[in-house]
């Protein structure tokens, strides 16, 4: 695909103590992509993802957003974070602050908008999500799949070029998956840059440009999800697949 | 029990002043510990570093041996103060240390990801620990607060022995007066309950009002 790249990693290590992570990781993302990363627990695919917005420094190696490598904890960290969005296995809305409140907050503290504008865009943003009615509810008297909607709209009020999903279905009951999923494929299909790591096979076939397969800190399949559910490169995806595929 | 109808003048200095000594020193010691619990937790390690140092030379200092350093040891460099001000100095600067690490524990009741959240969405430092990690972190301090102000005021009593006019201080003239010891005693102690008392209230005020609902 001859896009821009709007993520790069290039030989990223990190090490945990002396678990080693993140493997010489390097990865692509263009613009407008959709990337979905797959992989067993503790292969390193969340460290992955949050190590794009910094949230966890790496060790050695470089990431890049559009084409600027990530500046050291501080202002200029903090301007480029605002920039990709993300939204987290326990969605971590703002346990304090009305649903509408977290949605605008940002946008009023690190946008620089006034309240009115910020609640206008924000009560826009809510409605895409089908939640304008609980705008004045607290996080906690939401459902698992609502908060995370909500998760997802205040991560979208910022504009952001390319949105980070850290297992958004994990922590949800079975039901509840589709309605954040089907935002998500909403997303995609408006050309949101997205790197998503996931268990949810279905929405990697369906809304994923590539799947990344990682285990035990390395990236070992990197291909079209069509390709890599139907011909698995490695053992090791073969074995994966087998496993989660069966039922 | 006359003791006081007598000498009402005399309590009522001595219980202002240690009103004034209680109420400079808090604000002093609340604004300072936020400061410095906001350093022990910031990105900057020299701001870290200074904070521990802050906490573990005041919380290991005893209160008299502090009095003396400021009272006796600033004026050597230059800096002569009235001694009121050199107290509200010790007692809130050794009671900030304490302020410090019942704010620092508060912020570690607040779950990580409330902070990472703030973070990703671009919220610098101040933004995240201002406006999502400290508002958070309040409903669960104001118990260990309350106590270490109502220590506060007791401790206060140290400024009498260094001249500064506070209640503890003023037995030693009814002593003089030739009035019972013990008399005396109970009508400070009544004076110490009435200010302790009355912090207590404020704090169980503002728990039933912010604290963590259940």
């Amino acid at each position: 695909m001859a896009v821009e790249p709007l993520i790069e990693l290039r030989d990223v290590n990190k090490h945990y103590g002396p678990v080693h992570v993140l493997k010489d990781i390097s990865l692509t993302v263009g613009r407008g992509e959709v990337v979905v990363v797959i992989g067993p627990s503790g292969s390193g695919k969340s460290t992955l993802c949050r190590t794009i917005n910094r949230l966890e420094p790496v060790d050695s190696g470089t990431i890049t957003l559009a084409g600027r490598p990530l500046p050291e904890e501080g202002r200029e960290l903090a301007r480029l974070r605002a920039e990709v969005g993300m939204v987290f296995q326990s969605f971590n809305l703002f346990a304090h602050k009305t649903v509408l409140a977290n949605v605008s907050l940002a946008q009023i503290k690190v946008r620089g908008r006034g309240r009115e504008e910020a609640d206008r865009r924000s009560r826009e943003l809510l409605e895409r999500v089908g939640l304008l009615a609980h705008a004045e509810k607290y996080p906690a008297q939401l459902s698992g799949g609502q908060q995370q909607r909500v998760a997802i709209a205040r991560a979208l009020a910022m504009d952001p070029q390319a949105l980070l999903f850290d297992e958004p279905t994990s922590a949800l009951d079975p039901e509840m998956i589709n309605e954040v999923l089907e935002v998500m494929r909403q997303l995609a299909r408006d050309g949101m840059t997205m790197v998503v790591v996931t268990h949810e096979m279905g929405f990697a076939r369906s809304a994923a440009n590539r799947v990344v397969f990682m285990a035990d800190g390395r990236i070992v399949e990197d291909r079209s999800p069509e390709e890599f559910f139907t011909a698995p490169e490695s053992e090791r995806a073969r074995d994966f697949l087998s496993k989660i595929l069966k039922h | 029990m006359n003791v006081l109808t007598d000498n009402f003048p005399l309590y009522a200095e001595g219980f202002l002043g240690t009103v004034e000594l209680t109420v400079f020193s808090s604000a002093l010691a609340l604004a300072l510990g936020l400061v410095m619990a906001s350093f022990r937790v910031a990105p900057v390690a020299p701001l870290r570093a200074f904070g521990t140092a802050w906490v573990m030379v005041l919380r290991n200092t005893p209160l008299t041996l502090l009095f003396f350093a400021v009272l006796l040891g600033l004026p050597r460099f230059g800096l002569v103060l009235p001694f009121q001000l050199f107290a509200v100095l010790a007692l809130g600067c050794y009671t900030s240390a304490f302020i410090c690490e019942a704010i620092r524990s508060g912020i570690n009741t607040v779950p990580t990801g409330q902070g990472e959240a703030a973070r990703s969405l671009g919220m610098t430092f101040g933004q995240t620990l201002g406006a999502i990690v400290l508002p958070q972190a309040f409903r669960s301090v104001i118990p260990p607060i309350g106590s270490t102000l109502i220590a506060l005021a007791k401790n206060s009593a140290i400024a009498g022995s260094f001249s500064v006019t506070e209640l503890l201080g003023t037995y030693k003239s009814l002593g003089e007066l030739g009035y019972s010891a013990i008399w005396s005693f109970v009508w400070i102690a009544v004076g110490y309950l009435v200010i302790t008392l009355a912090i207590s209230g404020i704090f169980n005020v503002l728990e039933s009002r912010y604290g963590v609902a259940r």
